[in-house]
């Protein structure tokens, strides 16, 4: 197993635990967390395998590849973050409600 | 908060929940990372076309050559949706401006402090900037450091004062992408394709997108954090 | 040849509009407005320059060419999607530029709309121009988060409830696709598509990408059972937004993985046109009888999308090893569907928007002799329920009937008797809304204050209910349309 490899797993690892901690977390700010940990999990597969050439040549179009997804995940996480903050002020909670239940008044 | 009276039946539907998904999820890790494993090392082609155009893209760092010449368009749309983010969230918070004269006094230490550290954070942004077109740097790493002296002088009680919050903020939250704009279209001119950057000139030309990307980037992060802030929250 | 200019052009102006929509607030919706219709001239004559000298066509932004360089696509396929977005956004931007002078709606509100739409529509026509896989993944990004930024835009409790869900769920489905694109990237060293359709061989890391791309953009399409953040979304966003949610953004992603699947996992695939087609049929079934069940006349549109989302979907079985002539005819089946269900969709919300503000509230039961107060509204709502139930003459119906004719001529009856009940319980729902609508409100309400709709948002959705109508009567120009560069034979290309 190279190094690349390694880092292209750890990468994996954090995108399964990320995906987990979406799936089961109620709290939507740790919702967003786990959303980040994703992101990071693909960022290390895109970025660490960069280097999985022939005589390890590092690769430079990943990491441009990295720079433009790390932007987008700010600003995503940005527009998140602000629309719960709307949520909490509005109704006081920080968790999803069922589908069904929201439309309930 | 709320008080959760958590019955039986929504216990069990709870763990049902986490054992499906833990067993889904190390489905998923186990059948990437097999195909991630048994990756062969590819050829090193594309590689090659970087660093042969390299001369031709104005830059002498395969990574802004990339981010600013070879893939230009999507940094332009991606600076896009950094702008829309911010719309997004100002069309959800008013932006918390300050019309009277009371601030919050830092304290001495964290103020001096401010004082002090606001110049060499400008000017370790200009050095990334500059630094960005032949080492690791550029508009967006300089960019993340005038958002981060954005953020702490925001913290040390500063506020923006309201006459710089009409067309002139918002001038420069834009000015990166309406300057990436005009460049990109230049191309248009010298009837070549949109994004052309004639080689002899790509190196001003990178430079010149990347001073207002940084400007903008900078600005348009901190706002976030403004936009933010719990009191900005009616 | 200056198509391929045009193209970029489409990307361009809606993105300047936007940037200017956010400088000058208080003319945001001339800007928007103006904007609009130089788009809608632009697309006129990149149709004529298209169907004068048909052909496929690449344009190279900055001239260096793949794979260095980022490169876009244009093909009948790709014309046919972009007029779907021009046409619905230009309605839609007629209709918004009314809408939002409404009273409740206040100046900020119209100018944070105009530029997101223009983002959004910039986004739109990026995606179905680009011929590059991490380029689409920032325009999937572009129109999921301005998609989400909207729906938050209408401020209520639910529709911020809605949003965040929908963002959580957009931003899942571009992971997966984003390390899918990773694998691909890393196995063949490119991300421009027709390269990578060269390159494309069965291994592992391929099928994982192949998973990982499907299941994101299924996720985004809302085909079921990932359906469950597009009801309420969709429900509960304005009226103009919900119109651009429903006819354009969960077709963007579907267009993607269509167009994926064409050129690149066709040859590798092994189950995935018969399970897609499984969930295409039962999201018809399950999104109709939820649609009947609605008591608020939005939600029962955006029920009614997802079972509308299904029969796009049974393209991928209907299509999957047929002769160069039933393939065609499959797939021109879907994207007509498609065609008609974008404008129909959007003139059925527009006209849910108009008795909303009507009458305050859109609870179906309570509908007070809305087809005698508001008759160009209900003429709207009712032709394109003609549309959405696939009666002739409309577009659903041609659409509906080359599927079917596939379907048939395949001897695969189950998906031919889903496709007809699929239009009978859509006969149900818009039944249902039309009764009411003809009659005295059923349930004892307060006597609520109406208020009167400007011509201008009636006669929008009236014309693009009428225009998803005629689509059924003159279909064959159309149909030429999506076959120019052979998008749906790419594997035999001269055939």
């Amino acid at each position: 197993m190279t190094i690349a490899i390694l880092y292209a797993s750890t990468g994996i690892g954090l995108f399964s635990l990320g995906l987990y901690a979406l799936i089961v977390l109620t709290h939507l700010l740790r919702k967003l967390l786990a959303i980040n940990v994703m992101s990071c999990g693909v960022f290390l597969v895109l970025a660490g395998l960069a280097a999985h050439t022939p005589n390890a040549i590092v690769d430079p179009i990943p990491h441009a590849m990295v720079i433009t997804g790390i932007v987008v995940a700010i600003a995503a996480t940005a527009l998140g973050l602000s629309i719960l903050l709307r949520i909490h002020a509005l109704t006081g909670r920080v968790h999803l409600p069922g589908v069904d239940e929201q439309f309930d008044d | 908060m709320q008080i959760k009276n958590v019955t039986r039946s929504e216990k069990l539907h709870k763990l049902a929940l986490t054992i499906f998904s833990a067993i889904l999820v190390i489905c998923v890790a186990i059948g990437l990372m097999i195909s991630v494993s048994f990756l062969p090392v590819r050829d090193a082609e594309l590689i090659e076309i970087v660093s042969t155009q390299l001369p031709a893209s104005g830059v002498s760092h395969p990574v802004t050559a990339v981010l600013l010449n070879f893939r230009g368009y999507d940094t332009l749309l991606e600076m896009a949706v950094l702008l829309l983010a911010l719309i997004g969230t100002w069309s959800l918070a008013p932006l918390d401006v300050q019309a009277d004269d009371t601030r919050h006094s830092p304290g001495e230490m964290l103020d001096s402090l401010t004082r002090l550290l606001t110049p060499i954070i400008v000017l370790v942004a200009g050095y990334l900037l500059w630094a960005g077109a032949h080492a690791p740097g550029g508009a967006f790493q300089a960019g993340a450091l005038l958002a981060s002296l954005g953020v702490m002088i925001q913290l040390t009680g500063w506020k923006l004062p309201i006459e710089l919050t009409g067309i002139y903020l918002r001038f420069i939250h834009v000015c990166g992408l309406v300057v990436f704009l005009l460049v990109a279209a230049s191309g248009w001119f010298n009837s070549a394709p949109f994004f052309s950057l004639p080689p002899d000139l790509a190196g001003i030309l990178i430079l010149l997108i990347e001073t207002f990307a940084m400007l903008s980037i900078g600005l348009t992060l901190a706002t976030l954090f403004l936009l933010g802030r719990p009191h900005s929250t009616p | 040849m200056i198509t391929p200019d045009l193209g970029i052009t489409l990307v361009v102006l809606p993105l300047t509009g936007a940037l200017l929509a956010f400088l000058i607030r208080k003319h945001a919706h001339w800007i928007g407005l103006g904007t609009a219709l130089a788009v809608s001239l632009i697309l006129a004559s990149l149709l004529t320059d298209l169907v004068t000298s048909p052909g496929d066509y690449y344009y190279t932004l900055g001239g260096w060419g793949a794979p260095l360089g980022i490169e876009l696509h244009l093909d009948g396929l790709s014309a046919f999607m972009l007029m779907a977005s021009v046409v619905t956004g230009l309605g839609v931007s007629l209709y918004a530029f009314s809408y939002f002078r409404i009273p409740p709606q206040d100046n900020g509100k119209s100018a944070a709309f105009w530029s997101l739409w223009l983002f959004l529509w910039a986004g739109l026509n990026a995606l179905f121009l680009s011929a590059d896989l991490f380029n689409l993944y920032v325009t999937l990004e572009l129109i999921g988060l301005s998609a989400v930024a909207l729906t938050a835009l209408a401020g209520s409790r639910d529709a911020l409830i809605s949003a965040i869900r929908y963002l959580l769920t957009s931003l899942l489905g571009s992971l997966c696709y984003l390390l899918g694109i990773a694998l691909l990237y890393h196995t063949y060293a490119t991300v421009d598509l027709t390269l990578l359709s060269g390159r494309i061989t069965a291994q592992p890391s391929t099928q994982a990408a192949l998973a990982l791309i499907t299941a994101g953009l299924l996720l985004k399409s809302a085909l079921f059972p990932l359906h469950f953040w597009l009801p309420p979304a969709h429900g509960s966003a304005a009226a103009p937004v919900s119109a651009l949610l429903s006819a354009l953004v969960v077709k963007a992603s579907f267009y993607l993985l269509a167009r994926l699947w064409l050129e690149l996992f066709h040859p590798i695939h092994n189950l995935m046109p018969d399970l897609l087609g499984w969930f295409g049929a039962a999201a018809i079934i399950w999104g109709s009888l939820l649609a009947l069940r609605q008591i608020r006349l939005k939600l029962l549109i955006a029920y009614s999308t997802v079972a509308q989302l299904g029969y796009f979907f049974l393209v991928f079985p209907l299509a999957d090893n047929q002769s160069d002539e039933m393939l065609v005819g499959a797939w021109q089946g879907a994207f007509y569907m498609l065609l008609a269900h974008a404008f129909a969709k959007s003139a059925m919300f527009l006209a849910a928007g108009n008795i909303q503000l009507f009458s305050g509230h859109d609870r179906i039961l309570e509908f007070d002799h809305i087809a005698q107060r508001l008759p160009l509204t209900l003429a709207a709502f009712s032709l394109a329920g003609v549309s959405i139930m696939g009666l002739p003459p409309s577009g659903g119906f041609t659409g509906k009937w080359l599927l079917l004719e596939a379907a048939i001529a395949q001897e695969r009856w189950g998906y031919a008797i889903i496709i007809l009940m699929g239009g009978l319980l859509a006969a149900g729902y818009v039944f249902k809304v039309i009764g009411h609508a003809f009659t005295q409100a059923q349930t004892e309400s307060f006597i609520s204050e109406t208020r009167t709709i400007p011509a201008m948002m009636q006669w929008v959705a009236l014309a693009l209910a009428l225009v998803s109508i005629l689509l059924g009567c003159y279909p064959a120009p159309l149909l030429e349309l999506l076959t120019i560069g052979n998008p749906f034979n790419f594997f035999h290309p001269g055939s």
